[in-house]
């Protein structure tokens, strides 16, 4: 379960969250908002990236302001661009990068590797320079060096935006076939229409908290 | 071009730990410098050479590390025929050559991973100095990671600026170019971040 209460992140005068105070415990979340709305610092204070400037997050045990390591372990994201994600040159090097700060024995990174490479088809790519590999499959290697970390949350920042449609249905299935709780941040309102539940979010505040279609057409309706 | 250079393999090269073949470049890499003879130099040369099939690679792959410093070797070899005599050029070309293609073939049969894991032991000692030896090798792997995405960046932005007339213009490659890399390394630390990264 994930708790926000009386949240307010500010960056020098803008406020860019006000006081939100929610509790999220649906297996799939949506998060909509305009560019600057406040969405992307609401899934960033979830994992410990962004501090709330006062009040408290808390996901499960852990409290954001002091367990931040903890969190990040439990709560995974996944950015936009896969290009940022990707730290290592090698495929199944980048995936073994994450593992490294689990400290396992080195037959358990092989085989969270193996198992992870085999379950999106990219068991030919293990050792394939990364740069190299195509935009989807670049989003589809982001995701398995969260996934092998074996988290219980995993935070999608518009993770279909930059890809074409067939990389975006891969993708799609992908995070539809994830037995963790998802929370995806998106402009691509077909991703999150059959979602649980759906946030709306408006200079700062969270202006609609409904079931997908309610929320998504009072969304259609501010845009309009 | 760096990034990616390893080639899997099962050859006796491809075996030996990342240590020692680390160890073997520095010995080659100062030994070259010991020897002033040109015949020996050509018959190290010639030893790097022959490494290259017996570690699986064919002549293309040979060709396409020793392409990009030909032009080089020319101009020292030049500069040395200019200053000295052509026995004193052919030992400098001797010496490159050899370093060079012997460090190409360790970083073709050895993974990036084995590399820096390699390199953090190599640093252990320096701790007491305060150096880090994991974000040392974190840094190292972002170099190779991002000189390739970098490369692509500055293409995008050469291709945009073409568009507009500014293909003579270094200031509208640079300037954009830079912002777009400070960006992504706010990005990139973010997502290293959120990635669990443990330097203690």
């Amino acid at each position: 379960m994930i708790t926000l209460e009386n949240v307010t992140v500010q960056f020098d005068q803008r406020r860019v969250l006000d006081a939100i105070s929610v509790t999220l415990t649906e297996r799939r979340i949506g998060i909509v908002g305009a560019n600057g709305s406040g969405k992307s610092t609401f899934v960033r204070l979830l994992n410990g990236l962004q501090t709330a400037t006062t009040g408290t997050v808390r996901v499960d045990d852990f409290d954001a302001a002091k367990d931040g390591r903890k969190l990040r372990r439990h709560v995974g994201f996944v950015f936009q661009n896969p290009d940022n994600q990707i730290v290592y040159p090698v495929v199944a090097e980048d995936l073994a990068f994450g593992l490294k700060s689990l400290k396992l024995p080195q037959h358990e990174v092989d085989r969270r590797i193996d198992d992870m490479l085999a379950r999106y088809d990219m068991t030919a790519f293990r050792n394939h320079p990364s740069h190299l590999l195509s935009g989807g499959q670049k989003q589809l290697l982001a995701i398995s060096g969260v996934l092998v970390m074996d988290p219980r949350y995993i935070i999608f920042d518009e993770p279909t935006t930059l890809l074409d449609l067939r990389n975006r249905n891969r993708v799609e299935r992908a995070i539809a076939g994830l037995d963790q709780t998802v929370i995806t941040v998106s402009h691509d309102l077909d991703l999150i229409a059959g979602y649980d539940r759906v946030l709306v979010f408006d200079r700062g505040r969270i202006v609609m908290d409904d079931l997908p279609a309610h929320a998504l057409a009072h969304y259609r309706g501010m845009m309009a | 071009m760096i990034a990616g250079l390893y080639i899997a393999g099962h050859s006796a090269l491809h075996r030996v730990a990342a240590g020692g073949k680390i160890l073997a470049l520095m010995v080659l890499g100062t030994g070259v410098f010991l020897i002033a003879d040109w015949p020996v130099l050509a018959a190290v040369l010639m030893v790097v050479l022959v490494l290259y099939p017996l570690s699986g690679f064919g002549w293309h792959i040979l060709w396409v590390q020793a392409r990009p410093m030909i032009w080089l070797l020319v101009l020292f070899f030049a500069v040395q025929l200019w200053l000295n005599d052509w026995q004193a050029g052919l030992v400098v070309v001797l010496r490159l050559a050899a370093i060079v293609l012997f460090a190409a073939l360790v970083t073709l049969t050895t993974k990036t991973s084995a590399l820096l894991a390699a390199l953090e032991r190599a640093m252990g000692p320096l701790r007491r100095l305060g150096v880090n030896p994991q974000k040392v090798s974190l840094a190292f792997s972002l170099v190779l990671r991002f000189i390739p995405v970098i490369a692509q960046v500055a293409s995008e932005i050469r291709d945009a600026q073409r568009a507009r007339g500014l293909d003579k213009s270094i200031l509208a490659l640079i300037v954009p170019l830079i912002i777009r890399t400070l960006k992504m390394a706010d990005d990139v630390a973010d997502a290293i971040d959120a990635r669990s990264f443990d330097a203690d």
